[in-house]
């Protein structure tokens, strides 16, 4: 696979015949060419599977759960896919989260302030922490991999030090009974009920991220410069790319993806423990190579990340509602995780084939 | 020039968001209102500085390990002794640092035994070099045969078992039991103990401990799959909260049921949202534990007769709220 663009749509109405390149192709050739084709059958695959073995995986209640648990994954997944087709990593992203929810609960408790203060303050930290990413990685030209590994480590030592430091234990006091909980909690961590099917509020968040995301990607002038930046660097350069601007904006987006993940937490239990978050890093990579993101960069989807996002909970919580022994859950969840992205990649290979 | 403004900005909006959002209710001004006194600070006897190390098996940010802490500094405070604490996951990194400590000549060591294949050989080069040794928390059976003092700490077995009993006397019938951490052995004892003195059938159910969401939708997930569950036992106390959440998207009826004691478990004990709680005392294993060595070493005296000495199980239910909330508020029980 080289890094490239992709395909821009031929614009509609288009009347200059003779390019090759702005002939017109057939929708079917389109959706093929789409780096999320492979994993959409995946998907189906999972799903299908899960229907068949698991007689509660149909319910409509189950799929209330299983769309809250890819959500929960999916609303990172969407900035991190994108910092993937732009060419780097973000280690950070998992703990950012629960520095995010940290931040908002404590500064408003200390404080005795309107609990929207601390969620704005929040707002602002988490994408100073993208900045300091950013910046870092423009500035000093070393891996991705190793400055956020850098900023990984500091912010699980920040939100244990800090915490300890202000709440005089691991977790922080609860808020429930201050001033914005309820209107924070409406648009953070509330549900709706659908024909049935109880609908959490991270599901609306996660659509309209991935929405302005693929919007972003392929409709802008900054979704060029993203691809572009991923693909080949110093060409993009040339061609006069801001490839450092672009990437610290990758950086905050990771940041503006923490905070509503860490709201989400914050408001749906009112406390926080410090010490979670470790790991979650590694799972909204995984959802965005599933998806077809390349680890190389220049080429994904932010469509990709949600539908990888989707298998992984439909994986997770369909081992579940099949009543597998508990003990060999991640095997499972390995294998199946592996044989989704197999097939990923064979039908994407099939797809090229026939282009 | 323009960064000075943009911070200057930025400085004027918080004070602006500050001077216009303050909360009537909650939050740090009410606990000031309501003037609470820590656990720590007192007074120092005649004996000795002492340098005592505690090395636990703990994760980062562990409530629990946090309280066994604060108990630990009140003894020492009080014993004119200097404590330090060490803490890994990892068995053979557990071991290094108590390697460590043996070296640094402290005057005693409070060593949990997790694992004790691996901080087995580390302990007994302690008691070799003259250091007395206390462990702690789980693994009590091991504790002779390492050359401990004396164990201070719960039969995790024998606290699923009271778990089980109380679970007949509330006429449950199918109870699910939520290991937050794969693999560990204490928090598999203490199903194995619920299943054993229980009648009606117990399942496991594994949920990723650092993934509170994720965590929260498993559970779910198992509870709309066993409509016929009817208790739900957890083995730390941020579970409950989460079950009882997993609960209502669920729409169960199971009532949750859990293993140790927070703030949080105390305001749902009191809301009726959970049955009981078992809490094994971590702030008594701490103290003690430093208090011990100090008798120790200043008295000749050893706690339990050779036998492990129990913190626990202590079962809680909503009666005992109105005793327990001021307690747990500042983090000592």
């Amino acid at each position: 696979m080289t890094a490239t663009a992709p395909a821009q749509a031929p614009a509609p109405g288009d009347k200059a015949p003779a390019d090759e390149r702005l002939l017109k192709t057939s929708l079917l050739r389109r959706l093929l060419g789409r780096p999320e084709l492979g994993s959409v059958v995946g998907a189906v695959a999972v799903f299908l599977f899960f229907a068949i073995v698991a007689d509660s995986f149909l319910r409509a209640s189950s799929f209330g759960t299983v769309l809250y648990a890819a959500s929960v994954i999916g609303i990172m997944a969407v900035p991190v896919a994108l910092l993937m087709i732009g060419g780097e990593f973000d280690l950070s992203a998992g703990v950012l989260v629960t520095s995010s929810a940290l931040v908002s609960s404590m500064f408003s408790y200390q404080l005795t302030a309107n609990i929207w203060v601390g969620v704005l303050v929040s707002l602002l930290v988490t994408l100073a922490i993208g900045v300091f990413n950013g910046v870092m990685l423009t500035r000093t030209k070393l891996p991705s991999f190793i400055i956020t590994l850098g900023t990984f480590l500091m912010l699980t030592g920040l939100n244990l030090g800090l915490t300890k430091m202000i709440s005089g234990t691991v977790s922080t006091k609860s808020i429930a009974d201050m001033e914005g909980f309820e209107s924070a909690k409406a648009l953070f961590a509330s549900q709706v009920t659908i024909g049935g099917v109880n609908l959490k509020i991270t599901v609306l968040w996660w659509l309209a991220l991935v929405a302005v995301a693929t919007w972003i990607l392929l409709r802008t002038r900054a979704g060029n410069w993203i691809f572009a930046v991923g693909g080949e660097t110093e060409a993009a350069r040339a061609v006069g790319v801001p490839v450092n601007k672009t990437r610290i904006g990758l950086y905050m987006g990771v940041g503006l993806g923490a905070w509503i993940s860490g709201q989400h937490l914050l408001f749906s239990f009112d406390v926080v423990q410090s010490g979670e978050g470790v790991g979650n890093e590694l799972i909204y990579i995984i959802a965005a190579v599933i998806g077809g993101c390349l680890i190389t960069g220049g080429y994904g989807s932010a469509i990709g990340s949600a539908v990888g996002a989707f298998i992984f909970g439909m994986t997770s919580k369909g081992i579940v509602y099949a009543e597998w022994d508990p003990d060999w859950f991640k095997f499972f969840l390995g294998a199946m995780l592996l044989l989704a992205t197999l097939l990923n990649a064979w039908v994407r290979k099939r797809a090229e084939a026939t282009r | 020039m323009r960064t000075h403004r943009k911070a200057a900005a930025l400085l004027a909006v918080c004070a602006l968001a500050l001077a216009a959002g303050c909360s009537s209710g909650g939050g740090k001004a009410s606990e000031e209102k309501n003037g609470e006194g820590g656990g720590a600070g007192g007074k120092a006897v005649t004996t000795d500085r002492l340098k005592i190390a505690m090395v636990t098996h703990s994760g980062e940010g562990d409530t629990f390990w946090d309280i066994v802490q604060s108990g630990a500094k009140q003894a020492a405070s009080k014993d004119n002794v200097e404590f330090l604490y060490a803490a890994n996951k990892e068995g053979k990194e557990q071991a290094q640092l108590i390697d460590s400590y043996v070296a640094k000549k402290v005057d005693g060591i409070v060593v949990t035994l997790a694992k004790p294949e691996a901080v087995k050989a580390a302990v007994q080069k302690a008691v070799a070099a003259g250091i007395p040794v206390v462990t702690i928390n789980s693994g009590g059976e091991h504790s002779e045969a390492v050359g401990a003092l004396s164990h201070i700490g719960q039969e995790e077995s024998v606290a699923g078992e009271a778990v089980g009993e109380e679970l007949n006397t509330r006429g449950k019938k199918k109870a699910l039991c939520v290991i937050h951490e794969q693999g560990n052995v204490s928090l598999e004892a203490r199903c194995a103990g619920v299943k054993k003195t229980f009648r009606g059938t117990v399942e496991n159910l594994n949920v990723e401990g650092t993934n509170m969401p994720a965590s929260t939708s498993s559970i779910e997930a198992k509870l709309q799959t066993g409509k016929d569950i009817d208790t739900v036992v957890t083995l730390g106390a941020p579970f409950a909260a989460a079950t009882v959440k997993a609960k209502a998207g669920a729409g169960s009826d199971a009532e949750v049921n859990t293993f140790d004691l927070n703030a949080e478990v105390v305001r749902q004990l009191k809301a009726k949202e959970i049955g009981f709680a078992v809490d094994q005392q971590p702030y008594l294993q701490g103290y003690l534990a430093v208090d011990g060595l100090w008798l120790h070493r200043t008295n000749g005296n050893v706690l339990g007769g050779g036998k492990p000495v129990l913190t626990g199980p202590a079962l809680v239910t909503g009666k005992d709220v109105p005793a327990l909330e001021k307690y747990t508020a500042r983090g000592t029980r």
